[in-house]
């Protein structure tokens, strides 16, 4: 398609409008983290501040509780990730390769699970846990996170298993193999974009997640990213520097996954919507 | 479709193999299953019961079975008719500009050019920002003290003097819908791409060639190859929206005096501030009624739009 030097230059600055809108409060972030405190009030609305420090990072490393509530986090998101991510290439591969009789109930169940409001469920999982002493534990929330993500992994891993020829797997058992075997050496093999993707999105929803956490989680200790910042806010409403340079530390992880990821995101998802 | 063709051997095996053949995909679902099942509709059910009994958390004496007494203070509960209000104006507002402005930005990101795969990744970039971070980023940008939007609302004359759009009760709601947009147009974005990706591009080329012009190849190409894809996602990110307290309950809690609260923020307040899990769960069921019937509308057109293809 050729196209004017006009609507050339007007696509041009809309995409750069996008990512204007995209990165100026991750950007103000930043700026704020990197601001003295002196000058936090007497340069309110500059761009960019006229010294900058790492003092907020340094305190939020050294003499806070954060560094904990980083861990945390990554073990409660890495293990969901790993355990939904494994559950779901399984329960995805039923889905893309069997017609069984309870297909359609198993797809409705999930598709359910993904519309009533998990609020609902804050007040009973907490009275079902506590007893068991899985509140106040990252076990508890491990468990918690997975059963939420299955779902929709389910669909994901389905529509990547969609995009793999069936001829693969049927030479594969011709020759002797079970399905299992070809499953694992021949198909899980030709999906790793899909476990790399459902591995990020499931990683970054379980970081991202608040209300069970603060329902589930009291104190410090076992404490994640969110509950943490959130007390921090309520307590210390004025250290801004120090609240938003944890901002920034807990997007870390999260922009870095999706970075890696975000090539596989489209591509992936083409593949699901091609195959039709 | 050729899962069908399988299917016509199974008489002649003997019944051992064909009950591993029939198990199999069970097998393979089972432990999803079975986590879904423990995890998710077990408290389901209890929540459910829990909305006829009286549950306080720090009540003893609490436990026993009401009736109908949670409804019947829900049907005088004015606060929860203004977060049904709300939650229809949080959802539609958010829900519209969100698809349009992804639609856009899929539109742009579907024409090569220099530099896509970087700007790319910028633009979806606040879709990995944490909720929980989106919401308080977007709230320290309305506070006047160390956020610009004050003062340029201020400059563009659009308020009277700097002050916090998120405590004034009749525009606090457009904080968190600002927050959500921001934060969900990438969402849009890239279903909406992968869908146009997947487009032909014979297609074009042959309709520019019968002499079609850009709009006539928008609307009677590109619009009838989104729009299962549209339909699907915007019917499902209804209803996700419609549930999504988080920028909610970070950035105001609800207030001013009850103007942000929507139905899902609504029962989070009451389950963890007041630790009434039975009034909680109350609401909770009206609301699952509610979606319910647009829930069953959203599977039915899924199987019709599945079995088309």
């Amino acid at each position: 398609m050729q196209s004017g030097l006009l609507p050339t230059i007007a696509h041009r600055l809309a995409v750069l409008a996008y990512v204007v809108f995209a990165l100026f409060p991750l950007f103000w972030l930043l700026k704020v983290s990197v601001t003295p405190n002196d000058l936090l009030y007497s340069e309110g609305v500059r761009m960019w501040p006229s010294a900058t420090t790492f003092e907020h990072y340094a305190h939020v490393l050294r003499h806070s509780a954060f560094p904990t509530f980083f861990k945390n986090s990554v073990i409660v998101s890495g293990s969901t990730a790993v355990i939904v991510t494994l559950l779901a290439s399984l329960s995805g591969y039923a889905l893309s390769r069997f017609s069984f009789r309870s297909k359609y109930w198993i797809v409705a169940l999930m598709l359910l699970t993904q519309m009533f409001p998990l609020v609902m469920l804050v007040a009973p999982i907490f009275k079902i846990l506590s007893p068991l002493g899985l509140t106040n534990s990252l076990t508890g929330l491990v468990i918690v996170y997975s059963a939420f993500n299955v779902p929709f992994a389910t669909f994901l891993m389905q529509s990547f298993f969609d995009g793999i020829p069936k001829d693969l797997e049927e030479a594969a058992m011709i020759d002797g193999a079970t399905r299992f075997t070809a499953f694992r050496q021949i198909i899980l093999p030709l999906t790793l974009p899909g476990i790399a993707a459902t591995l990020g999105f499931v990683f970054t929803a379980a970081w991202s997640e608040l209300l069970f956490a603060l329902m589930l989680i009291n104190g410090n200790d076992a404490a994640t990213f969110p509950v943490g910042l959130l007390t921090f806010v309520s307590k210390f409403s004025v250290d801004f520097g120090q609240m938003m340079a944890a901002g920034i530390l807990a997007l870390i992880p999260a922009g870095f996954f999706f970075l890696l990821i975000q090539r596989y995101l489209v591509q992936g998802l083409t593949a699901g919507a091609v195959k039709g | 479709m050729s899962l069908a063709g399988t299917m016509g051997g199974h008489t002649r095996k003997p019944w051992l193999k064909r009950l591993a053949d029939t198990s199999e995909p069970y097998l393979y679902s089972a432990p999803s299953l079975i986590l879904i099942v423990t995890v998710m509709l077990v408290p389901l059910a209890l929540g459910i019961s829990y909305a006829f009994r009286d549950i306080q958390l720090l009540n003893p004496f609490s436990g026993g079975f009401i009736g109908l007494d949670h409804f019947r203070a829900l049907g005088e509960d004015t606060a929860f008719y203004r977060a049904l209000k709300n939650t229809l104006w949080w959802t539609g507002a958010s829900v519209f500009l969100q698809f349009t402005f992804g639609l856009i930005l899929a539109l742009l990101l579907d024409k090569p050019f220099w530099g896509r795969g970087v700007v790319q990744a910028l633009v979806f970039l606040p879709w990995a920002v944490p909720s929980f971070l989106a919401g308080l980023n977007w709230a320290w940008l309305f506070n006047p003290v160390i956020g610009p939007l004050p003062h340029w609302f201020f400059a563009l004359g659009l308020i009277d003097q700097p002050t916090n759009l998120l405590s004034d009760p009749h525009y606090a709601m457009w904080g968190p819908i600002l927050a959500n947009v921001w934060w969900g147009i990438p969402f849009f974005a890239i279903t909406l791409l992968a869908a146009l990706q997947a487009i032909p591009r014979d297609l074009y080329e042959a309709a520019s060639i019968d002499g079609a012009t850009g709009l006539q190849r928008f609307t009677s190409i590109t619009l009838p190859f989104l729009a299962p894809t549209i339909a699907i996602t915007v019917l499902l990110r209804t209803v996700w929206i419609s549930n999504f307290a988080d920028l909610i309950v970070v950035m105001t809690g609800g207030g001013p005096a009850d103007r942000t609260q929507i139905v899902a923020s609504y029962i989070f307040t009451q389950a963890f501030r007041r630790l009434d899990f039975g009034y909680a769960s109350a609401i909770a069921l009206v609301l699952l009624a509610l979606l319910m019937a647009y829930s069953m509308l959203i599977i039915l057109l899924r199987q019709s739009l599945l079995s088309k293809d």
